[in-house]
Order: C-alpha cells, then structure tokens, then sequence
C-alpha cells in the first residue's frame, strides 16, 4: 500500500492518484446519481439549484472532514451527532435571538466544542477505553446533559447574523444566483484538510492508523496525533453545527444519526475503517454521493419508509464493489 | 495462561459490578428504600433478559472482530413474524417460534455472507441490513401487529420466586455460548479468527465459515430477544428498533470485559456486563432519577467502568516481550 501511494504521488497524475485511493467508485456512482437526477429533472442542473444543493450538503461534507482524521488514525467519533445538538440547543438558549451575544456565543461553541474534543481523545488515548465507548459515553452524555439543562425541549432562538453562514449567500440578493456561503465554509474545511494531510501531522496520522507500533518506535506519540484527530473532529462539528443552525434552525432533533451519516459518509469514500487508509477528497465525495441519494429519493418521491432499505442496498453494494476493486 | 488471563478480565468485570451494587444499595438505603426488595430484584433480572439475549450474540460476532449494528432491527421483526404467526392460536405458538428464529437466521446469514464473501466492512454491512429491514418493518407495518397466545406470553411474564423464567432461558443460551466458546471447535475458531485472521486461516481455519456462523448465533439471539419482547407485549411491535438495544449490546459486550477488536473475551464477562447496565436503570428507577440524567450517567459510568480495566486489558501478555517496554502509546 505505502509503495503504490508512493509511486503514484510522484509518477501519476492526479486524477489516477484520487483513482488509487478507493475512491474512484464512489465517485462514479455520484456521476451516476447526479445523471439520473437531471434526466428525470433537468432544471436540476440549473446553477441555483446546484447551489441550493450544495447549500444543504455543506455541513455533511465539514462533519465528514473530521471523521475522516478521527478513522483514518484508527478510531470511532460516535459523539458528533449528540455535538452538533448540543451545540445548536446551546447556541439558541444562550443567545436567545440578541444580536450582540452571536460573537460571545460562537466563541463559548467552540471553546466547548474544543472540550469534548479533548476529553474523548485523552479518555480514548491515555485511559485506553476503545474510541466506540468513549464516544458512544459521550453521546449519551451531551445528549442527556443537554435535555436535562432545557427540560426536554430546547428553548430560545438564534440570532440572525448566527444564521447567515447556513442560510445566506453572496451576492444576498433574493431569488437571485448567489454563492452559498456555507459552500464557501465547506470549501475552505476541505482544501486547509487537504494541506494538513499533506504535512508532518497528516502523514504520521495515517500512518498511526496503519501500524501505531511502528509510528510510536519512528519516535511521534500517538496520543498526541489521535487527540488533535479527535479535537479536530469535535472543531469541525461545531463549524458543522453552525451551519445546520443556520440552514434548519434549533429543534430537539437536530443532529440526531447524523453520526452515522458522517461515517457512513467516509466509508462510502473507500476510507477503511481502522485507519490507515484513505483521502479527504474521498471522504467529500462519499458525503457528497449520500446527500445525492437523498436528494434522487426526493425526486423519485420515494415513500419515506422504504428510503432506508434503498440506502441500505446501495450503501452494501457500492463497499462490496469497492472491496471486490481493491483486491484485484 | 490464556485461560488465567480470562478469569482475570471477568473477575474485575464482577468485582465492578459488587461495586455498583454496593453503592447503589447504599444510596437507596439513604433515600429509605431497599435496593434488595423482591420487586426491585426481579426487575432488576427482567432487565438483563432482553439486553441479555442480544449482547450474547454480540459478544460471538465482536470475538471474531466484526459488529452486529443490525440487531435491534432484528429483534423488531422477530417480533413481528413471530407475532403475526402465531395469530393468537395456541396450536401455532411452535410454528410462530420457528417462523421468527428462520428468518432471524436468514438475516445473520446475508449478514456474514456480505461481511466474508463480498469483504464489506462488517460496521457498514449491518447498518446496511439494517437499514433494509427498518425500510420493510417502515412499509409493512404501521403498529403493533399480530397477537401472541396466552400460553405464551407466560415466557414474559411467569417467575419462579424473583427469577423470571426469560432470564433463566438467558443464563441457559449464555451457559450455553460458554460450552461453545471453551470447549468446541467452532468456538476455538471465532477467538483464532478475532485474534488475527491471516494467521487463522494460513492454520487451516475456514475463516468465511467462523464468521457466518457467528453472525448467524448473534441474529439467532437477537430472534429469541423478539420474540420475548412478542411475549411481553402480547403483539409484534416495530418501534422496538428504537431502543437502541444495537450500541447498548455493544456497550454491554465492552463492559464485560471483551476486546472490540476481537480475539479476548468472555461470555461471562458480558453477562456480568449487562448485569451492570441492569443495576444501574433499577438504581436509578427506585432513586427517581430525571430520565434525562440518567443518560449523563450512564455515558460517565460506562466509560468509567471500561477505563478501569482498558489499561489492564491491553498490556500483558498481547505482545511481545521487546514490544512491552517504551511502547506504551502504541495500543
């Protein structure tokens, strides 16, 4: 695996490498989805609603950016999900629609944001609980903390210049062609995701989700790379949370399964699960091939029950095709 | 020494659980009440019964480094196809039972005939059966459907003293599972194909075979879990998906001590595991705790309890003598 990648950063060009990664399926059944959806809607392909469409796949894509450091250094974020909730129920109470408060509030998200980040990777790395405890605790936790402090329903609104990045676009002209500036948020997690993995800290990543033996006698600690992995993911998870604040508001159920989402997401993207292998580009495209599916059920005007077993069927296919690539 | 090592990860796995009694008998005595009353027991025991089946079966598919996400969807339709089965006739209580543990059967077989023959990452194959049964539970069934007789819904509801009869048929499927594990072929097979599977297979083991007849003991379960849930409600449900019986059987099968990552482990252990979980909704039933606090402590004492034996866990004995020293970040 290390020769191939090694061959290919220096000798291919990029479009085989993004191929090398596993990826290359993912992203031919996005093509496929996105085809059928404009054959059987072609004002589909129309600028505004591929923008309205990205508007809504942004956040997923920021959540699966950082569970993709989180499983390609070998762990779980089980925690995102109930983050994202929290986060949004945190913001709408504190703030209560006052504009003065958005800056303060942001500032407290992320600091919070940064904390359970923190927790789960020292409780995952230095007290060796397995990542899938940890974080399923934490879910458990944030999720039952926070219905505890709203007495069950959250309360309180959120302030309009919170909402802007999930809901605005530039230029702000209604009804108009506008630029999303969620996408630009996605955009920017995704390139700086992209960097970083191309630095010191992204290579010993990968590598600890290879073989963290060797990695720790290469002389890196391993605590200190899955922590940054998870303090990532839970950074992200708040920017995530700002946008899906931003885009749908504050209800009880935000954030819910969306955990699995970004998992699901990642795994699409050929990112193996136990680490070590996989790209970020990947991960984007299988966030972005799931929200595609959803958006082909709506046009479909699938029944809402059998969506998941459509899901399930394609989510089994697509990895067994990948898998069946990958071995030849 | 495999066997020494055993004991020791399920005896702190007891000694955890002595521990949480102690303290939850404690608080409840504080508060007036008695922790140890007859009712409170047998509640106590009617609670491991259903997390009980399910975190069994978990416990064969996690020894052999794979997961069951799909059986809480399981444990719905069993109780779905067991109910509608039966339809309220005694004659067909037999045929109903049959009904549910085939289909659960089926479901654990297309479950390790994804993960080995089509090499799907097992965490995505049974979301993705999963998934597929909640489409079919979602367009099928709009409530509770089907009707359970009343000769058996005694398996829900008849105790012996405090013991409910469903937590003797748990302790029977777990001593059971336990003859499995320690003393048969098959069972040697799932610790040698958790342990490492490259290594399992170049001794000869027929590694594809291990893991389907894990995933299909674990689906199996997850039915006789359905069908208890049948009994004890009189119908078929298939809200009983939302339990999240799935990440709570897991949970379960950590906390009693088996390595996720397959290869170490107990069914011992995971009895007593959901024996903790058990304890602690009674303790927090009787204490009245705010349900939503109840979460919040439940995620701190679940990772709490992992945390105490992690660290041991994973040190002695799993490598080798060069890799023990200077290593320690390298789990």
């Amino acid at each position: 695996m290390t020769l191939t990648a090694e061959t290919s950063r220096t000798a291919r060009p990029w479009r085989e490498r993004l191929l090398s990664g596993g990826s290359w399926t993912v992203l031919a059944l996005l093509v496929l989805i996105l085809a059928v959806i404009v054959v059987i809607n072609p004002s589909f392909a129309e600028p505004m609603s591929l923008m309205a469409f990205a508007k809504k796949t942004a956040p997923l894509v920021v959540l699966a950016v950082g569970q993709y450091f989180v499983i390609v250094s070998g762990e779980f974020d089980l925690s995102v999900g109930s983050l994202v909730g929290a986060q949004v129920v945190i913001a709408a109470r504190l703030m209560d629609g006052d504009e003065a408060l958005t800056w303060p509030v942001l500032g407290l998200m992320l600091v919070f944001g940064l904390l359970v980040g923190l927790v789960n990777g020292l409780v995952t790395t230095l007290l060796r609980v397995p990542s899938f405890i940890t974080t399923l605790g934490m879910m458990l936790v944030l999720f039952g903390a926070i219905r505890l402090w709203t007495g069950g329903a959250p309360t309180g609104a959120l302030s309009e210049s919170f909402r802007v990045l999930g809901r605005k676009g530039f230029p702000d002209v209604p009804g108009q062609f506008q630029v999303p500036y969620a996408l630009l948020v996605a955009l920017v997690v995704v390139g700086l995701a992209v960097v970083l993995m191309r630095r010191p800290f992204g290579r010993s990543l990968v590598a600890a989700g290879d073989n963290a033996v060797a990695v720790a006698y290469s002389g890196a600690s391993v605590w200190w790379l899955r922590t940054r992995a998870f303090l990532l993911s839970s950074f992200l998870a708040t920017v995530a949370a700002v946008l899906i604040g931003g885009f749908a508001g504050v209800t009880a159920q935000v954030g819910q399964g969306l955990e699995f989402m970004a998992i699901t997401a990642v795994v699409l993207g050929g990112v193996a699960l136990g680490g070590g292998r996989g790209t970020v580009i990947a991960a984007m495209v299988g966030a972005l091939t799931l929200e595609a599916l959803f958006t082909l059920f709506n046009q479909l005007a699938l029944p809402s029950t059998v969506r998941p077993a459509v899901q399930g069927v394609i989510l089994i296919a697509a990895v067994a095709y990948a898998a069946r690539r990958r071995r030849t | 020494m495999t066997r020494r090592y055993h004991l020791g990860s399920t005896e702190i796995v007891y000694l955890a659980l002595a521990g949480i009694l102690l303290v939850a008998g404690v608080l409840v005595a504080v508060r007036g009440g008695n922790l140890f009353a007859q009712q409170n027991v047998s509640y106590m025991l009617t609670q491991t019964s259903l997390l009980g089946f399910v975190a069994i079966g978990q416990t064969l598919v996690v020894l052999c480094r794979s997961l069951d996400l799909s059986v809480g969807y399981v444990v719905a339709l069993c109780s779905l196809v067991g109910a509608t089965t039966m339809a309220g006739d005694p004659s067909r209580v037999w045929l109903g039972v049959v009904a549910a543990l085939a289909v659960a059967a089926g479901v654990g077989l297309v479950n390790g005939l994804v993960i080995s023959g089509l090499r799907v990452n097992p965490f995505i194959a049974t979301l993705g059966t999963g998934l597929i049964i909640k489409g079919f539970l979602d367009t099928r069934f709009k409530g509770p459907e089907g009707e359970v007789p009343f000769g058996f819904q005694t398996f829900g509801y008849t105790r012996i003293g405090p013991v409910p009869v469903s937590t003797v048929v748990m302790l029977l499927v777990a001593a059971a599972v336990f003859v499995l594990l320690t003393r048969t072929r098959p069972g040697y097979h799932m610790f040698a194909v958790g342990g490492n599977l490259d290594v399992a297979r170049l001794s000869g083991v027929r590694t594809g075979r291990v893991l389907v007849l894990a995933h299909v003991l674990c689906s199996l379960c997850a039915g006789v879990a359905g069908l208890l849930i049948a009994a004890r409600f009189g119908t078929g449900n298939a809200l009983v998906y939302s339990y999240g019986l799935d990440l709570d059987s897991i949970a379960a099968v950590v906390l009693g001590g088996t390595l996720l990552f397959g290869g170490r482990g107990s069914v011992v252990g995971t009895v007593g595991g959901v024996a903790i979980l058990a304890v602690l909704d009674t303790a927090f039933n009787v204490l009245d705790v705010n349900p939503f606090f109840k979460d919040v402590l439940r995620g701190v004492i679940i990772i709490a309890a992992v945390a105490l034996y992690a660290r041991r866990q994973l040190d002695p004995a799993s490598r080798r003598a060069r890799f023990t020293t200077g290593g320690g970040d390298a789990a």
